[in-house]
């Protein structure tokens, strides 16, 4: 933990309350429990109130959303389908979640209980969003963010920050005849040079999002470097895919 | 006289949050992300966040020499945890590069990481006689402070609120807390209301 100054975000499994104990142990600053690691439990989440360590999760719309929060997260992003290179699922979740707090926000009060009941969250979570008309905690976009511009979607659909790794790694991979490459320890081989130059593109896009120019200027910076070939998620067997993992 | 345009860096960390506590007490908060919205605002808070980060994309985005020459010039800037890094001379047994804009020497994620973040009562005799609710997150205390720096508040033994001129730091997130007693202090440094600290 004392190799870097900047903060340290782990992966859990779903409802692996003693992994996360562990991480909490090791010094973590934020866990992450995460559907692309395998669930180890398939029915419930880490109950997180627990933990003094903030958490994250994915979530698919505002039922879940809400269901984690209840739970303890401290931070809720889209699940998307991570490492796919597709940005459709993060846009249909973000897109649902934002759609409905909209609703909520226009509907007559009497209402709040059968809508909690339908997205199957706590009522006094639902009435806080009806209200305030946003979550109450920070939400992320995550799960197939691939290039400069699809970070400035995900910011102007309402994302309060990205969450990019596939995007970059799989961008710098080091493939020989179109297979990529493996190190010793199994880990896929990356130009650090191309891999930099993608999360520096990638962050200057989430920052000036409103600004086309400046996501131009941040596509150029890539120079010949290629964005991960991105995967049509019908083509993929249900198996295959990480984001119904968890509810 | 006009509500002054007050500038919250917005690269990175909680920038809505100042906003709001800006908004609250009738200034005009510019999200500022350009060198031309930097050269229109009275003054300038750089908000929590990550400070090697923010520094790179100071340097990228072409802002670094511009805030450097406005604050030379008399801007009011603030900074908060990690704007406050950002804002010091140096950084204790790191070789991080800051802009040098008030002579201290902070030590990075001092009280320690995420897990010890905690909520604390300061005594601010500048504020007033009620305690100020200071909430500390990763934060930086402040190690050597100059002799034209003036220290507001301690905590632990350290200084956690300094004011030199028109910069001030603060280890603390004033912007989570309900009392905007910090930002209202600020503000008065843009209007121009207060003498600078000698």
């Amino acid at each position: 933990m004392d190799a870097v100054t900047i903060p340290v975000m782990a992966k859990a499994r779903i409802g692996h309350f003693a992994e996360a104990q562990c991480l909490q142990a090791l010094g973590v600053d934020y866990i992450d429990e995460s559907e692309v690691l395998t669930p180890a439990d398939e029915k419930y989440h880490i109950a997180k109130h627990k933990f003094s360590v903030p958490f994250v999760c994915g979530a698919r719309d505002l039922g879940e959303a809400l269901r984690r929060i209840a739970e303890g997260a401290a931070m809720i992003r889209s699940k998307g389908e991570a490492g796919s290179g597709n940005i459709v699922e993060a846009v249909r979740h973000m897109r649902a979640i934002r759609d409905t707090i909209a609703e909520l926000h226009a509907v007559p009060e009497e209402e709040l209980v059968a809508r909690a009941r339908d997205i199957g969250a706590p009522l006094e979570l639902v009435a806080a969003v009806a209200r305030e008309k946003k979550l109450p905690v920070v939400l992320f976009c995550a799960g197939g963010v691939s290039t400069p511009a699809d970070a400035a979607l995900m910011m102007q659909l309402g994302a309060e920050g990205i969450f990019v790794g596939s995007g970059i790694f799989k961008a710098a991979a080091i493939t020989k005849n179109g297979i990529a490459e493996y190190d010793e320890n199994g880990f896929p081989r990356v130009d650090p040079e191309i891999a930099l130059r993608y999360a520096t593109a990638i962050v200057a896009a989430t920052t000036h999002y409103e600004d086309p120019q400046a996501v131009v200027a941040a596509s150029k910076s890539l120079g010949g470097a290629r964005p991960m070939h991105g995967i049509d998620l019908r083509s993929l067997d249900q198996s295959q895919l990480l984001s119904v993992r968890g509810n | 006289m006009d509500a002054p345009l007050a500038g919250v860096l917005a690269l990175q960390g909680d920038v809505d949050e100042h906003v709001r506590v800006l908004e609250s007490l009738g200034a005009v908060p510019v999200r500022v992300k350009t060198r031309s919205d930097l050269d229109r605002v009275d003054g300038l808070i750089v908000p929590g966040g990550e400070s090697t980060t923010v520094i790179r994309l100071l340097d990228r985005f072409e802002l670094a020499e511009p805030l450097v020459a406005r604050v030379r010039g008399g801007m009011p800037l603030w900074g908060t945890c990690m704007g406050m890094i950002v804002a010091a001379n140096d950084v204790v047994e790191l070789d991080q590069r800051t802009l040098g804009l008030i002579d201290i020497s902070v030590r990075r994620n001092a009280f320690g990481r995420q897990l010890a973040s905690e909520e604390a009562l300061l005594d601010v005799p500048a504020l007033g006689p009620e305690p100020l609710h200071a909430i500390f997150i990763r934060a930086p205390w402040i190690e050597r402070s100059g002799p034209g720096v003036e220290v507001l508040a301690t905590h632990k033994g350290h200084g956690v609120f300094v004011r030199e001129g028109n910069v001030m730091g603060t280890s603390f997130h004033p912007e989570l807390t309900r009392d905007p007693r910090v930002h209202a202090y600020f503000l008065r440094m843009l209007e121009g209301r207060e003498r600078a600290a000698a």
